[in-house]
């Protein structure tokens, strides 16, 4: 048997070719990809798990030692499945975002903003059994971008992940409910489908807050899923 | 119904998040098989080298298998390499064997490449063949799908003891992407 992931529908993933995303101008590719039928080649992955987590990559508000990061404290929680609702177990999703200010610790970051000294902004998570992850952090702020005139980059945060195959690996950003900026935005609006958008907001989730802790938001990942179909030597 | 969640850019800090010391070397004192070096530079429609991207490459061992989740502290595989602020990348691995095909067939070696970067909202797939495995790649069945006028785009060529592979992402010259 060979596992076949089905194409991700139209305007579910962006197209690269959106002008309104300036900085696709000069890195768009002008030709059409080339459809490929799935190999040994697109059907595996690399599998990373708990031997890659740095220790305290869970909590990004305790980084620095002697200090705590400042903003608001959130929870991070949501579930990883395919498009099936299969839980993708034991996997290693990567993080990043700005401070509370909207400033990343980045050279290349040169906003009027301060930085945090007790903030890094990188984290990683491990799923568990049922395809769950939960981490600490500040709620992000927004921040200037040069796109075009009085542009504003949503709050988000950065999500990598690899799933079970390279044809399943996923880079996405996490948004904030009732950001006033997000329809203003070229990266959000970049993909057609606005229930496929929406997906990429977070829900506040009253129930998992901590009380005089921390405010909870739940964003649940969906990844491509495969279909078994026989190798076709063997149909 | 889909309930898949899309795709978005890396944007330009992802270093603060995605630096993985030595990612881009693949090989551990025992891997076995030929050890090379993959270098190049990823260029815009402008020839202008891009910084802000992050190539990932995805290949067999040298008899043709795949690891996956073979996190032991071997050769797993996966290799990740931030471009430089010239848009140049390189990696330390071996040369893959040939991998199992579909309908009975064998691929020609070959490295997968995603290219993730600020500008594009969904990141790249292309393929790594090798200069040198002119009859493999003659019947390979993914190459054989692509216009030979642009088929050398995938083709890295040796330089020493390197292979070089740019990768075009705009215009004249663009690299081959695949929509897998």
């Amino acid at each position: 048997m060979i596992r076949v992931y089905p194409s991700v529908p139209d305007g579910v993933y962006p197209d690269n070719d959106y002008p309104a995303y300036r900085s696709s101008e000069k890195r768009a590719p002008f030709e059409a990809a080339i459809t490929i039928p799935h190999t040994a080649s697109e059907i595996t992955g690399p599998r990373f798990g708990r031997e890659k987590l740095r220790e305290g990559a869970q909590d990004l508000t305790r980084q620095v030692p002697d200090g705590t990061a400042q903003g608001q404290r959130i929870i991070v929680f949501g579930r990883v499945t395919d498009d099936r609702n299969r839980p993708e177990r034991g996997a290693l999703i990567e993080l990043w975002q700005a401070n509370a200010a909207g400033r990343y610790r980045h050279d290349g970051d040169t906003h009027d903003a301060p930085l945090d000294p007790y903030f890094i902004g990188t984290g990683q998570v491990v799923t568990n059994e049922e395809g769950y992850y939960e981490f600490t952090t500040i709620e992000p702020g927004a921040y200037p971008w040069p796109n075009h005139h009085n542009a504003w980059r949503p709050k988000h945060i950065h999500f990598s992940l690899f799933g079970p195959a390279w044809a399943t690996r996923l880079v996405t950003q996490m948004y904030f409910p009732g950001d006033p900026t997000l329809p203003l935005d070229p990266i959000f609006m970049g993909t057609a489908d606005e229930s496929a958008r929406k997906r990429m907001i977070s829900v506040f989730d009253i129930d998992r807050s901590v009380p005089d802790y921390a405010m909870a938001y739940r964003f649940d990942i969906g990844i491509r899923g495969a279909d078994e179909m026989p190798w076709e030597d063997e149909a | 119904m889909s309930a898949l969640t899309p795709s978005q850019t890396l944007g330009p800090y992802f270093s603060i998040g995605m630096d993985w010391p030595e990612g881009n070397r693949l090989v551990v004192g025992e891997t076995a098989g030929e050890r090379i070096v993959i270098s190049g530079r990823i260029i815009d429609g402008d020839s202008q080298g891009v910084p802000e991207a992050v190539i990932e490459i995805w290949q067999a061992d040298a008899d043709g298998v795949y690891h996956c989740g073979d996190d032991g502290g071997g050769f797993t595989g996966y290799g990740r390499c931030g471009a430089d602020g010239d848009g140049r990348f390189v990696f330390e691995t071996i040369k893959p064997g040939r991998v199992r095909g579909n309908r009975d067939t064998r691929q020609a070696p070959h490295v997968n490449v995603t290219v993730l970067a600020r500008g594009l909202l969904r990141h790249l797939y292309t393929r790594l063949y090798f200069e040198d495995e002119t009859a493999a790649n003659a019947e390979d069945e993914i190459l054989r799908l692509v216009p030979d006028d642009r088929r050398p785009t995938l083709v890295a060529r040796q330089d020493g003891d390197a292979y070089v592979f740019n990768i075009k992402l705009q215009g004249e010259g663009e690299t081959i992407f695949f929509n897998v």
